[in-house]
C-alpha cells in the first residue's frame, strides 16, 4: 500500500448540487471537482457545446489518451522481470489431485470456498448448486433452482449462506441450516435484480451486501436485507464477465471484466471507474486481485493472463506461450502471490510464476473446460470447476 | 408446431468472440507445410485408399518439436484441434481424440473449418441427415434418428425444399471420383460429428452462453460517448501514480515475505490436511484458538491489515489496546466497518450510535481525531451514508497503523502471545497411516454453529467493554490525565529529557480498577506478564515502561522529520491558542482553559503518512491541535457526557453559540 500523506474526499456536498453524497473526484482540463455521479452524468451528456462536432470530440478524446499513455510511461523505470531477476527460480510443483467430487449432472460452471477452509458451493449448468465437505466428500446441501446457468455463486464470509445466481438475472441468497434435508429453495431470497444474466457475484465484507456482476454490461452492490440498490457501476460497453474484490482492509475498490476487452477498477464509494486497462486482444474472462490488493491478474480469450500493477498503473507481465492457444478462463493467486493458477478452455490448467512469467506446471485431469479455479482462503489448496461435471482438488 | 428454445435468454444474440480459431487455423496452416509440415502418405483402409493421411503419433511428434513441449501436453493440444474439428479421426470418427500410435487421421477441407461469425444451421444439418439417410436407406444411427425426427417436425413447412436439396446433392456425389466421394462424406460427417455430437460426448464447439452485446459490433458514437472517454481520461492523467521500481518492488517484497507461509511453496506444519488427511493443521488454525502458531504470529508482523484480519490476532491486539487505554480506537474502526457492510436498514442508527459513542464531545469512548477530519465527518452525519465514516475512519486507521501497531508489536502482550505460540511438529505418516486417515476423515463444525459460539462470545466481550467504560468515568480527572491517550505527551516541552516518567506511578488506583473489570482472557495473559518484567504485580511500571517506548519514539520521529523538539512546539502552541478563539461547532460551547499544559497525542504532532488506495483525489491532512484541546478541556471540566451533540438533532443552535 502506498504511503501518501492525503486523506481522501470521499464524501460531502457536491460542487455542483450542493447535495451531500459519495463524490466522484473528476478533473476538467486541471481543476479537481468533486461532483456527485448524477451531475457527472449529467455532464456527460450535455450534448455538443457550440464549436464542437463528432471529429473534435474524438479528436480531442485521442489525444487525452495519448496523454495519459506519456503519463504512464513516465514512471516506468523498471519491468517486472528485470526485478524478478535476482530472485531464486521455483522448484519443480508436485501438484496431484486430492480429491474428485462428483455430484453435479451437467456442467459446473462456479465454485467459491468457504472462510472454514474445507467447504465449497458449486454451481452447475442444470441450475444445481452443491454445498460440500471438500475434505470429506460429503454433499451437505444441494438446492434445485429454477433456471438453468447458475453462472455464480459465492459462499458468505460468516460460513451460513451463499449466493447464486445465472439466468434469471437474479443473484438470490440462501441460507444454509443445519438440517441437511431441509428445503433450502424455500428459504431463498431474490436479493440482486439485473436486465441480463448474472456472470458473477460476491459477497463484500459482510453477509449483509452483495457485489455483482451481470451481462447488462453493469455491476452493482446490493442491500442483502432489503434487496435495496446501494450503487450501480456503469461503464463497461460490453457484457461483464467476472469481478472480484479489493482484498485489502483499507481498499474500497474491486476490479470487473469484460468482454469490451477491459478491465476496469471501480471506487464502491462513489460508483466511480478509476482505473482501467485494455491491453487485452479478446474478452477478459476472469480478474482477480493480487493478495497484497496492489495488483490484479486478468484471464483473456485471447490465450493470455495480464498483470497490472495498480500503483504504477500499467501492465507489466503478460504470461504466455505459443503452446497455448486457448482462451484463458479464470485465474488464481497462491497465497503469497507467487504462483497465478490459470484455468484454459483446452482444459489444461497452467501454473504461472508471477514474477519471472514463466511456467511452472501444468495440471492435466479435466476432461472439458475450466471455468473456475479458486485457492482455499489459507493456501492449502487449489480447486477447480470444470465442464466435465466435477470439481477437482489439487494439493 | 412451435419450438420452444429450451435455453431462457434475455437478448443474448451473439456468440462469444472465439480468438482460440484463429490460432488454431494458423497451426494447422503451419502443420500441412509440404517441407515443414506433418509426413502424409496415401494411407489403404480396408478396401479403399485414402489420400494425404497422418498418423497420430506423427501429429504428436511435430507438435512436441514445433513448440518445443512434452509429449502429454503436445497430445492435448492435438486433441483440442480434433475437437473443434480441423483434424478428423478415420477410424473411430466419433471419439475426437488423439491417440499417440498409428491410427490414422486427415486434416478437413478450411471450408469444414469451424466458423465464429455465422452459428451452424438445423437446415444445413437437416440436409445432410436426409442425405445420409437415402445412402443408408433409413437406417440412421439412434441419435441421428431422434435429431431427424425432430427436424423434420420443426421445419415441416420447408421439408419438401430439404428433401429435394439431399437427392440433389446425392446425386452430385455420385458423379464424382469414388476417392473424392469417399474423402468428401468423411470430411462432412467429421463436420456434423463436431457441431452436432452424439448425446454424452464432449464438444469441442460449445462455448457457453450468448453474450448480449455483439463483440464485433462497432458502438454508437454519440458526444457522450467521447465525454465520458474524456471525464475518464483527464482523472486518470492526474492520478497519482508510483514509479515502477517502487510499486514492483513492494509486489516482489509481498512474494518474498509470504514464501514461507505459501502451503504451494514450502511445508506446513504440522501437514497440508490435503496431502495427509489429517485435519490438525486446520484445528491448530481454527480463528479464535487460544494459542496461535508460531507461523500465525509470524504473520502478524508483517503488516497491520493482516493483524487485523486475522481474528486471532485482532483479539491480542484489543487486548493490548485495553492495557493502553486505548482500545476506542479499534472499537471505532470496528464500528465503522460494521456500517460500511453492515445492513442498510439500520444504517441510520449506526451511524448515530458511532457517533454518539465515539465522536460527540465527551463520548464515553471518545476518539482522537483532527478538527479537519472531525468537521467534514460532522457535516456528513448531516445525512448519514455508509461511507460517511471513512475520512475518519482512515485516520484512526492509519492512526493504529503507525503508532498502536508498532508498540504493539515491541508490546509484552505481542511477546507473551510470541513465545506461548506453538511450534507443530511435522508429521510423518507411514503409508499405512495415510492410508488409515484417508479412510478416517474427520468432519468438522459447521460454520454455522461456529458463527453462533462467535456471537456469544462477541456478546460477553461486548459486556466486559461496558465495564471498562464505566470504569473510565468514574476514574478521577488527574488520572486520565496520565492515560488517557496512546501517547500522552506531558510536560515533555519543559525538558524533553524525560522527566515525566515521574508521572506515571502516581496512579495506582485506576490501574487497579481497570484490572478488576477487565475480562477473563485479559486475566489469563496477567501473570506471565508480569514475570516478564520481573516485577511482580505492579501493573504501574509496565505502563511506565510502556510510555518510555512511546516517548522515544516519538523522540525518534520528531528527528525523522527534521525538526527539533523545541521549534516545533514554539511553533504549535500559538497556533492551538488561536485555533481555541476560532472555535467552530465541534469546539465546546466555552472551553476552559487548562492549567497546566495539556496532554497531546503524538498523531497531531506529526503529520500521519496516510496509506490510501491510490484511487482517490484527496487532501493534505492538517495537523490541527482543536480537538486535542478540547478534549482535555473537556475532561479537565469534567462536563463531557452530557454534551451529546448529534448533528441531526440540534445542529444549529450549537453553531450559533459555538
Amino acid at each position: 500500500m502506498c504511503d501518501q500523506t492525503f486523506v481522501a474526499v470521499t464524501f460531502g456536498p457536491c460542487e455542483s448540487c450542493g447535495l451531500a453524497s459519495p463524490l466522484m473526484n473528476i478533473y476538467v482540463k486541471t481543476d479537481p471537482l468533486n461532483y456527485c455521479s448524477f451531475c457527472v452524468e449529467v455532464m456527460a451528456c450535455k450534448g455538443l457545446q457550440r464549436g464542437e462536432t463528432l471529429t473534435s470530440l474524438k479528436n480531442e478524446s485521442e489525444s487525452l489518451k495519448k496523454k495519459l499513455e506519456e503519463e504512464r510511461v513516465k514512471l516506468n523505470d523498471v519491468e517486472l522481470h528485470q526485478v524478478a531477476e535476482k530472485i531464486e527460480v521455483l522448484g519443480a510443483l508436485s501438484l496431484k489431485t486430492r480429491r474428485v467430487l462428483k455430484g453435479h449432472s451437467n456442467k459446473v460452471l462456479c465454485m467459491d470456498w468457504c472462510k472454514d477452509r474445507r467447504r465449497i458451493v458449486s454451481s452447475s449448468q442444470d441450475g444445481k448448486l452443491i454445498v460440500w465437505d471438500a475434505f470429506t466428500l460429503n454433499k451437505e446441501h444441494g438446492v434445485s433452482l429454477p433456471c438453468t446457468w447458475v453462472m455464480a455463486c459465492a459462499y458468505a464470509p460468516s460460513g451460513c449462506a451463499v449466493a447464486c445466481g445465472g439466468l434469471d438475472n437474479k443473484c438470490s441468497v440462501i441460507p444454509l441450516s443445519l438440517d441437511s434435508n431441509e428445503n433450502l429453495a424455500a428459504k431463498k431470497k431474490s436479493v440482486a435484480m439485473h436486465t441480463n444474466y448474472l456472470s458473477g457475484c460476491t459477497f463484500t465484507n459482510s453477509d449483509m451486501q452483495l457485489l455483482t456482476s451481470s451481462g447488462d454490461g453493469t455491476c452493482a452492490l446490493w442491500d442483502v436485507e432489503s434487496g435495496q440498490l446501494l450503487q450501480s457501476f456503469h461503464g463497461h460497453t460490453a457484457d461483464v464477465l467476472s469481478l472480484d474484490l479489493a482484498p485489502s482492509e483499507t481498499g474500497n475498490t474491486f476490479v470487473s471484466g469484460g468482454s469490451d476487452k477491459k478491465s476496469n477498477v471501480w471506487d464502491m464509494r462513489s460508483g466511480q471507474n478509476v482505473q482501467s486497462f485494455e491491453s487485452h486482444e479478446s474478452d477478459v474472462n476472469c480478474v482477480k486481485y493480487y493478495p497484497s490488493g496492489d495488483a490484479f491478474a486478468s484471464a483473456s480469450d485471447d490465450s493470455t493472463c495480464r498483470f497490472y500493477d495498480l500503483r504504477a498503473d500499467r501492465e507489466v507481465a503478460v504470461y504466455q506461450k505459443d503452446s497455448i492457444i486457448f482462451g484463458a478462463s479464470t485465474v488464481d493467486f497462491s497465497l503469497s502471490g507467487r504462483l497465478l493458477f490459470a484455468g484454459y478452455n483446452d482444459y489444461t490448467i497452467n501454473v504461472w510464476d508471477v514474477l519471472k512469467g514463466t511456467r511452472v506446471s501444468c495440471l492435466f485431469g479435466h476432461e472439458n473446460r475450466i471455468s473456475r479455479v479458486r485457492v482455499s482462503p489459507d493456501g492449502t489448496a487449489l480447486c477447480s470447476a470444470s465442464w466435465d461435471n466435477t470439481l477437482r482438488i489439487w494439493a | 408446431m412451435t419450438i420452444r428454445n429450451t435455453l431462457r435468454d434475455h437478448g443474448q444474440r451473439y456468440r462469444p468472440r472465439m480468438a482460440c480459431l484463429k490460432k488454431a487455423e494458423k497451426v494447422v496452416l503451419e502443420m500441412q507445410d509440404p517441407k515443414t509440415g506433418v509426413k502424409s502418405q496415401p494411407q489403404r483402409l480396408v478396401i479403399t485408399t485414402i489420400p494425404h493421411a497422418i498418423t497420430g503419433e506423427d501429429i504428436i511428434a511435430w507438435l512436441a518439436d514445433r513448440f518445443q513441449i512434452d509429449a502429454q501436453e503436445a497430445k492435448n493440444l492435438g486433441t483440442m484441434l480434433v475437437a473443434l474439428g480441423y483434424i478428423y479421426p478415420i477410424q473411430d470418427h466419433k471419439r475426437l481424440v488423439i491417440k499417440p500410435d498409428a491410427s490414422l487421421y486427415r486434416f478437413q477441407t478450411p471450408y469444414f473449418w469451424p466458423a465464429q461469425q455465422w452459428p451452424v444451421e438445423d437446415t444445413d444439418y437437416a440436409i445432410y441427415l436426409a442425405k445420409r439417410n437415402i445412402r443408408k436407406k433409413g437406417l440412421l444411427e439412434l441419435h441421428e434418428q431422434e435429431q431427424y425426427n425432430r427436424l423434420h417436425k420443426w421445419m415441416n413447412h420447408k421439408w419438401d425444399f430439404i428433401v429435394m436439396q439431399a437427392k440433389e446433392q446425392y446425386r452430385a456425389a455420385k458423379e464424382r471420383k469414388k476417392p473424392d466421394r469417399v474423402v468428401f462424406e468423411c470430411q462432412e460427417r467429421a463436420y456434423w460429428v463436431v457441431h452436432r455430437p452424439p448425446p454424452g460426448t464432449v464438444s469441442g464447439m460449445d462455448y457457453g452462453l450468448d453474450r448480449r452485446i455483439d463483440p464485433n459490433g462497432d458502438e454508437v458514437k454519440t458526444p457522450d460517448y467521447y465525454e465520458r472517454i474524456m471525464i475518464f481520461t483527464q482523472q486518470s492523467i492526474m492520478r497519482p501514480r508510483v514509479k515502477s521500481s517502487v510499486s514492483i518492488g513492494a509486489l516482489v517484497k509481498y512474494c518474498a515475505t509470504y514464501n514461507s507461509h505459501d502451503p504451494f511453496l514450502s511445508r506446513s506444519f504440522p501437514s497440508n490436511p490435503w496431502l495427509t488427511d489429517d485435519a490438525t493443521y486446520w484445528t491448530l488454525n481454527m480463528p479464535n484458538v487460544e494459542m496461535p502458531t508460531k507461523m500465525r504470529v509470524e504473520r502478524w508482523t508483517f503488516s497491520f491489515g493482516e493483524l487485523l484480519s486475522d481474528p486471532r490476532g485482532r483479539n491480542d491486539f484489543r487486548l493490548f489496546l485495553k492495557k493502553e487505554f486505548s482500545g476506542e480506537n479499534l472499537a471505532f474502526w470496528e464500528g465503522c466497518e460494521d456500517l460500511k457492510w453492515g445492513a442498510a436498514a439500520t444504517m441510520r442508527e449506526k451511524a448515530e450510535q458511532i457517533y454518539k459513542t465515539f465522536l460527540a464531545r465527551g463520548a464515553p469512548r471518545w476518539i482522537n481525531i483532527d478538527g479537519k477530519t472531525m468537521e467534514v465527518t460532522v457535516k456528513g452525519l448531516k445525512h448519514p451514508h455508509r461511507y460517511v465514516l471513512d475520512p475518519a475512519q482512515t485516520h484512526i486507521y492509519m492512526l493504529m497503523k503507525k503508532d498502536s501497531y508498532g508498540r504493539y508489536l515491541k508490546s509484552p502482550v505481542f511477546k507473551d502471545t510470541l513465545k506461548k505460540a506453538i511450534c507443530p511438529e511435522e508429521h510423518k505418516f507411514s503409508d499405512a497411516q495415510l492410508e488409515q486417515n484417508a479412510r478416517t476423515r474427520r468432519p468438522s463444525l459447521s460454520p454455522i454453529v461456529l458463527r453462533q459460539q462467535e456471537q456469544e462470545l462477541k456478546a460477553k466481550m461486548a459486556a466486559s467493554v461496558d465495564i471498562t467504560q464505566i470504569c473510565r468515568f468514574t476514574t478521577p480527572v488527574p488520572h486520565l490525565a496520565v492515560y488517557s491517550g496512546i501517547s500522552d505527551f506531558p510536560s515533555c516541552n519543559a525538558s524533553p529529557s524525560l522527566p515525566f516518567m515521574a508521572n506515571t506511578p502516581v496512579c495506582p488506583s485506576p490501574i487497579s480498577l481497570a484490572l478488576d473489570s477487565t475480562s477473563a482472557s485479559e486475566r489469563r495473559a496477567e501473570p506471565s506478564e508480569g514475570d516478564s518484567d520481573g516485577n511482580s504485580g505492579t501493573r504501574a511500571t509496565v505502563v511506565g515502561h510502556v510510555s518510555k517506548s512511546r516517548m522515544a519514539l516519538s523522540l525518534r520521529r520528531l528527528l525523522k522529520r527534521g525538526c527539533t523538539p523545541s521549534n516545533m512546539f514554539a511553533s504549535l502552541s500559538p497556533k492551538c491558542h488561536s485555533a481555541a478563539g476560532t472555535s467552530s461547532r465541534i469546539q465546546p460551547i466555552s472551553p476552559d482553559q487548562p492549567s497546566q499544559a495539556p496532554p497531546r497525542r503524538i498523531g497531531n504532532f506529526f503529520q500521519i503518512k496516510v496509506d490510501i488506495p491510490p484511487e482517490c483525489r484527496i487532501y493534505p491532512i492538517e495537523s490541527e491541535d482543536e480537538e486535542e484541546e478540547n478534549r482535555s478541556a473537556s475532561r479537565g471540566g469534567g462536563v463531557g457526557a452530557k454534551e451529546i451533540i448529534c448533528p441531526w438533532e440540534s445542529l444549529t443552535p450549537q453553531n450559533g453559540t459555538g
